[in-house]
């Protein structure tokens, strides 16, 4: 196959299913998610997806799956027999390996909760529940429609229910102090999850927070503030036993998102739904993949054409291994060199890795791989950026 | 034909910039039929678009005006438009040299200001009769008595017959032109002598070459006649002679007291040297014309292309604007931090930015350049003298005896309520005050001040501290001895060349701070920490520094977006191409062109 035999392909393989509707739109987030107020015809979209699928299918024959992904939006507004038919029909495309990781995205309100048990016999053997914060006004100042206590019983239900579960925390928050988010890490680390996702806020373009930060009405911490914050975070979670395998992601050893893997390892993944992306090795060539953002009309391109898709670059080696560069040093086993070399067609600038090496930015492991090291985790752009040069 | 000498004039318009010198020399121009009211473009004499645009002119030109005066006779008028500005004092000083008279003219609400007072000395020292002109009387704000007062006991003229006009309705020009025929005085010279001309200007014109403007003293210039340059002893056969109306008519001749022009398969401005004598190749006359001296460039930077690609191109472009103005100088030289570039030397500040704005405007080239400097003369220990054009190539200071620097004597011309900050301006640049007067209700100051603390942003002060209404001019006076040091600059523990200066001891550690600071703005974080450092010799003056990166990472990805992820890669790699890599700090170029901007 030209795929192997261009050295491009990893063997990973996985799919992300992106459900775009919200029951509303939080002011910090600038992914693909849109409100109906009215509600939608899901068996319409249910097609879209089933037929969007199909497409993807003739260009990636012969995978296996190891990973699928719904994320959003807020995938838990899905009927779980919409999940079910989804499931099924990637089952009759590709083969799903046994062990495979199918995480569903849910919000963590007690409606949502009631739909879990529906998503377990679909085949969801994983959710990540975005409770965002165990405070109360914090919750409120994101735009989050649960309850802390909400939050607490949705958590407990999903470890009952699923083998594997996780949920995400933002952090860095407005006036956050370090006291603040040293007693709620603690609390949520004691819940149990052997996953955290942990994201510092960031301000986005196009989102009600970036109108405010620009009004001056966000007291957004310094970066001071943010490099202590994220250090007391790594402490934390270290100490319990759940360091960082990535950037943002802590898990306990074996318990790490398939699923994140394959995009930090660079792998193959096809994106379905409006607004997916996805990267595709056909022919030997690495194809950066995007639907249309605008669900309905993302389901009448589907309709008519067989795909959403609105991008399909083929990527030059200099991109893909910047994508890989970028994506992989996320990761705190990093990348080999040698996969890089065969992306670009060029070696890593030694003399820019002996300058991260010794300010303590990077380093080599044993089984050769360069890694960026929990000093350089907070500055990884530039230090990225460095080595890309 | 040669032009009966009793009937011609020749005379110059002495003005500030604004006070409507080129206004009134095309409403000359009209008025004696030079060019119809079709023809006339707005201000015709000033060519150029940077000339039009600031109002000032950079070439001298002329024109020929036949005027039918009062008395019933038919005189032809020889307009010299003069360079109205200091730094091309000398060019002034030979156009004048090349008229008799002069009309001053002064804006009769404004009044006297500094550039009127500056020129208006050059003309009585070329021993020119002036006939005051008092414009824009016409305006509501016109005060024409406290005007004609100013110019009497600031200047020490005779205004009570000055002339009252409005050069934009033409309100009393017809009155200009009589008092050029009677108030003024016909040239001198003799016909049958050898031939003597003043070379005044010269520029390249695409179809003529290079064309060559000429006063004649004595004798008669001729088409075909073989002529030297008595200072570079270079002869030619002259193609063309003639006049401007200001359209080009040849006349084949000029006798004495006559201003026009002439060509000759001359290759380059730079052979042709202003103030030079025109003499006949095979009878030359016995002495040339006194006053003759070589452009001298006075301020000095390097310049640099943004673009390393662009060297060619600035080369070519320097070498174009060269082949117009052999005052302006280049040579190749190669900074550590800024790459190959030229340092190049100006006749003065204003020079400079002509120079620089027509290269990126007219060529589009996107130009670094440094700190201005001045011309140093510099004893060393062992006797030998050298003139030093950038304070990187300065000595080891051991071997220096003493370091002279140019000095100036300036005028400030500044509302009473300014007048504090101007002083103290003029103080903290070691200033020496030789007068102060006042002008109506306006402060003159005169000062002796070192050029080298003019060329950093004297102009740009003196406008923020007076809100613009200081008008200041300034003569080369002399050099003179200073303690003046070499301020480095190091960056991470490296001095970076393009940065250095000479400064006064008792400037270096204020002007080493202000560096420091600036920069501590401009360059941005890198992953360790970056000291700033301004040193004389090896003793550190000032020191700031740049604390490392402490955060910067994306949180977060969206559903395996790694498309944002590169892109923003992308971005960054752009914007590292546009850095100057200097050990191992990056710098941005903008750094380089705030931080030498020195004006905060």
């Amino acid at each position: 196959m030209a795929n192997l035999a261009s050295g491009r392909a990893n063997g990973l393989f996985g799919i992300y299913v992106h459900w775009p509707f919200c029951a509303a739109k939080c002011p910090y987030c600038d992914f693909n998610s849109h409100v109906r107020q009215g509600g939608i015809d899901e068996a319409y979209f249910r097609d879209a997806y089933l037929q969007e699928l199909a497409h993807f299918a003739s260009l990636t024959p012969g995978r296996t799956v190891q990973s699928i992904f719904f994320g959003g939006g807020t995938p838990s507004l899905m009927e779980p027999r919409t999940t079910e038919a989804i499931l099924d029909a990637i089952a009759g495309h590709w083969t799903i390996a046994a062990d495979a990781e199918i995480t569903l995205e849910a919000n963590p309100t007690s409606v949502e909760a009631e739909r879990f048990r529906g998503y377990r016999q679909a085949g969801v053997n994983r959710v990540s529940l975005g409770v965002q914060s165990l405070r109360e006004e914090p919750l409120k100042r994101l735009g989050r429609l649960h309850s802390v206590t909400e939050a607490r019983l949705a958590v407990g239900i999903a470890q009952s229910i699923f083998e594997r579960m996780s949920f995400d925390l933002i952090y860095a928050r407005p006036e956050q102090t370090l006291k603040d988010w040293q007693s709620e890490l603690q609390e949520a680390i004691g819940m149990g999850s052997e996953h955290l996702s942990l994201y510092q806020l960031t301000i986005e373009q196009g989102t009600r927070y970036f109108d405010l930060f620009n009004q001056g009405k966000l007291l957004m911490p310094d970066a001071d503030l943010s490099a202590d914050l994220y250090r007391l975070t790594q402490d934390l979670t270290e100490a319990a036993g759940l360091s960082a395998y990535e950037i943002s992601n802590h898990a306990r050893a074996g318990e790490e998102s398939r699923h994140n893997l394959l995009y930090w390892r660079y792998g193959e993944y096809v994106g379905i739904g409006a607004g997916a992306h996805g990267r595709l090795l056909i022919d030997g060539v690495r194809h950066a993949t995007a639907t249309e953002r605008l669900p309905e009309k993302w389901a009448e391109q589907v309709a008519a054409k067989g795909s959403g898709l609105v991008t399909d670059d083929r990527l030059t080696w200099e991109e893909e291994s910047d994508e890989f560069l970028v994506m992989g040093l996320r990761l705190r086993e990093g990348i080999d060199p040698k996969r890089y070399e065969t992306l670009s067609g060029h070696v890593l600038q030694q003399k820019q890795i002996d300058e991260l090496r010794a300010l303590g930015f990077v380093e080599y492991l044993r089984n050769g791989n360069l890694r960026v090291t929990p000093e350089g985790w907070p500055v990884l752009d530039a230090v990225v950026a460095d080595l890309a040069t | 034909m040669t032009t009966d000498i009793s009937l011609i004039r020749n005379f110059s318009i002495v003005a500030h910039i604004d006070h409507g010198k080129s206004t009134l020399a095309d409403r000359l121009i009209q008025m004696t039929g030079g060019l119809d009211v079709r023809e006339m473009k707005e201000q015709v004499l000033d060519s150029m678009d940077i000339e039009r645009e600031r109002g000032i002119t950079i070439k001298a030109q002329t024109v020929r005006l036949h005027y039918a005066a009062k008395d019933g006779r038919d005189y032809v008028l020889n307009l010299i438009d003069t360079p109205g500005h200091v730094d091309f004092a000398y060019e002034v000083s030979r156009s004048l040299h090349a008229c008799e008279g002069s009309l001053l003219v002064v804006d009769a609400s404004q009044g006297v200001e500094a550039q009127t007072l500056a020129n208006v000395y050059q003309a009585i020292d070329a021993n020119h009769e002036i006939v005051p002109v008092l414009n824009k009387v016409d305006l509501p704000a016109a005060d024409p008595a406290r005007v004609r007062q100013q110019i009497e006991e600031v200047i020490g003229l005779d205004a009570s017959e000055a002339v009252e006009i409005s050069a934009k309705t033409g309100l009393g020009v017809d009155k200009v032109l009589e008092a050029i025929v009677t108030r003024l005085p016909a040239p001198k010279g003799d016909l049958n002598a050898p031939l003597r001309a003043m070379l005044v200007d010269s520029w390249y014109d695409s179809y003529l070459g290079v064309v060559v403007l000429v006063r004649v003293i004595d004798g008669v210039i001729r088409k075909g006649q073989k002529v030297r340059m008595m200072a570079t002893g270079a002869a030619y056969e002259l193609d063309r002679v003639g006049v401007f109306t200001p359209k080009l008519v040849q006349t084949g001749e000029l006798g004495p007291g006559e201003i026009g022009f002439v060509t000759a398969s001359i290759k380059q401005v730079a052979d042709t040297n202003v103030g030079d004598t025109i003499t006949d190749d095979r009878h030359p006359c016995a002495k040339a014309l006194p006053g003759f001296r070589p452009a001298q460039p006075v301020v000095f930077c390097g310049l640099f292309p943004v673009d390393a690609n662009d060297f060619d191109d600035l080369r070519a472009a320097m070498a174009k604007l060269r082949l117009n103005d052999a005052s302006f100088s280049f040579e190749m030289e190669t900074s550590a931090a800024l790459g190959f570039g030229f340092r190049c030397g100006f006749l003065g500040l204003l020079h400079l930015e002509i120079i620089q704005e027509r290269l990126s405007r007219e060529f589009d080239l996107d130009l670094i350049a440094t700190a201005p400097s001045v011309v140093y003369e510099i004893r060393l220990t062992d006797g030998t003298e050298l003139k030093l054009h950038n304070p990187a190539d300065l000595p080891d200071p051991v071997k220096i005896d003493h370091i002279r620097e140019p000095w100036i004597k300036a005028t400030i011309l500044t509302p009473d309520e300014y007048l504090g900050a101007v002083l103290k301006l003029c103080q903290d640049r070691r200033g020496i005050q030789t007068n102060l007067t006042y002008v109506g209700s306006r402060a003159m100051a005169e000062y002796q001040l070192p050029l080298n603390e003019v060329v950093f942003d004297f102009y740009d002060r003196l406008k923020s501290a007076t809100k613009g209404y200081a008008s200041f001019d300034y003569q080369l006076a002399d050099h003179r001895e200073g303690d003046l040091v070499k301020l480095s600059i190091l960056v991470n523990g490296e001095p970076v060349d393009a940065l250095s200066m000479l400064v006064h001891r008792s400037a270096a550690e204020t002007r080493g701070r202000v560096m420091c600071e600036k920069l501590k703005e401009l360059i941005p974080q890198h992953l360790f920490k970056i000291p700033i450092q301004a040193a004389i010799g090896g003793r550190v003056v000032a020191r700031e520094t740049i604390s490392a990166l402490r955060k910067d990472v994306t949180a977060k990805c969206y559903g395996g977006d790694a498309t944002r992820k590169r892109k923003l890669l992308e971005k960054q790699k752009a914007g590292k191409k546009r850095m100057r890599q200097f050990g191992k700090v990056e710098i941005p170029q903008e750094a380089f062109i705030q931080a030498l901007k020195m004006s905060e």
